[in-house]
């Protein structure tokens, strides 16, 4: 009775589509910049007041860092060259309390680093590279001793994690600049 | 009178077409999610050092960046080490307090992200690191490749 009538196509042309696809494909391939957005952490000492006195901590407990205007590294005042700063590093932290010139146990141990005006900025980022390896091999060690998963499988913020950063805290301090 | 006709192959010769869209839109949804835009212009030479037991910084909108590095001349050379925050240089080191300790009010887990070019002294990171410990905004990241 009431016969349809016949429409026209109701199709979308399809055939340009493909080349706005790459059309803004393009676009975003000309503006993609993949970031670098890797880096070395650190959490900077806070400003001291003058009321309270810094805590007091027991020489032995205290390595220090010095990365000279020539680029020379300098461990407790004695030259070293960067790639041995990581074994250096590592006696420090873990001694617990047995050669009597290192740490007493990883809590107490402070890498102390030190910079002069001129050091190279690069020298610096070997030297710091260094002592996080340091700890990240020792953070791998107590892992794998402790539950049997390298440190690096343990889930950010999970349990497992928090416990192996607690037997190894990151006590590194920037000292402070020599003024002038 | 061809003798030596040219044999057809029965074959459909052409690539099929039909699935291009569909690949290409794969493509342009994955460059669209990994893309970020430059938001800012660079004013410093910045080539980053390299470091192997390195971090990944994991949630973006933290961070802010301070570049250091050789200011960029017309013609490609190079003037004195500069201070770059946002789009501008910096002119009085003393003012990165302020900008920091504004930043940290917006945001109370600031991490502040070092892009220091490698052959840089260290000196300028110092002046920048003690204005951000008078800021309050204590953790940094010093901005490096991964080593290869």
């Amino acid at each position: 009775m009431f016969k349809k009538r016949g429409r026209g196509d109701a199709d979308i042309p399809m055939s340009s589509l493909a080349d706005i696809a790459f059309l803004l494909l393009v676009f975003f391939l000309v503006v993609t910049t993949i970031d670098v957005d890797t880096g070395i952490g650190l959490v900077l000492p806070p400003i001291p007041d003058d009321t309270t006195p810094p805590p007091p901590v027991r020489e032995r407990n205290l390595m220090n860092i010095l990365v000279n205007a020539q680029g020379m590294v300098l461990i407790n005042e004695q030259p070293a060259a960067i790639p041995t700063v990581r074994e250096r590093v590592k006696a420090f932290i873990d001694n617990h309390g047995v050669d009597p010139d290192l740490s007493e146990s990883p809590d107490d141990a402070i890498v102390s680093i030190k910079t002069d005006r001129r050091t190279p900025y690069n020298v610096y980022i070997d030297m710091l590279d260094e002592v996080m390896g340091a700890y990240e091999e020792l953070r791998h060690q107590a892992s794998m001793d402790r539950f049997g998963v390298p440190y690096s499988s343990l889930e950010q913020g999970s349990e497992r994690r928090a416990e192996i950063q607690e037997m190894y805290p990151k006590k590194i301090s920037i000292a402070e600049p020599d003024e002038g | 009178m061809s003798k030596f006709q040219k044999k057809q192959a029965n074959t459909k010769q052409g690539v099929p077409t039909s699935a291009m869209p569909d690949v290409v839109f794969m493509l342009l949804i994955f460059f669209m999610v990994t893309t970020v835009l430059r938001e800012v212009e660079l004013q410093v030479q910045i080539d980053y050092a390299a470091a192997e037991n390195i971090e990944k910084i994991e949630q973006k909108r933290l961070v802010s960046y301070v570049y250091i590095g050789p200011e960029r001349l017309g013609g490609g050379r190079l003037g004195e080490t500069r201070v770059q925050i946002d789009d501008a240089l910096v002119d009085d080191i003393n003012a990165i307090r302020n900008i920091m300790y504004d930043k940290l009010m917006e945001q109370p887990r600031l991490i502040v992200s070092l892009r220091v070019d490698r052959d840089s002294e260290f000196g300028i990171v110092t002046d920048v690191q003690q204005e951000l410990r008078h800021a309050g905004t204590l953790r940094i990241n010093y901005s490096t490749r991964r080593q290869v």
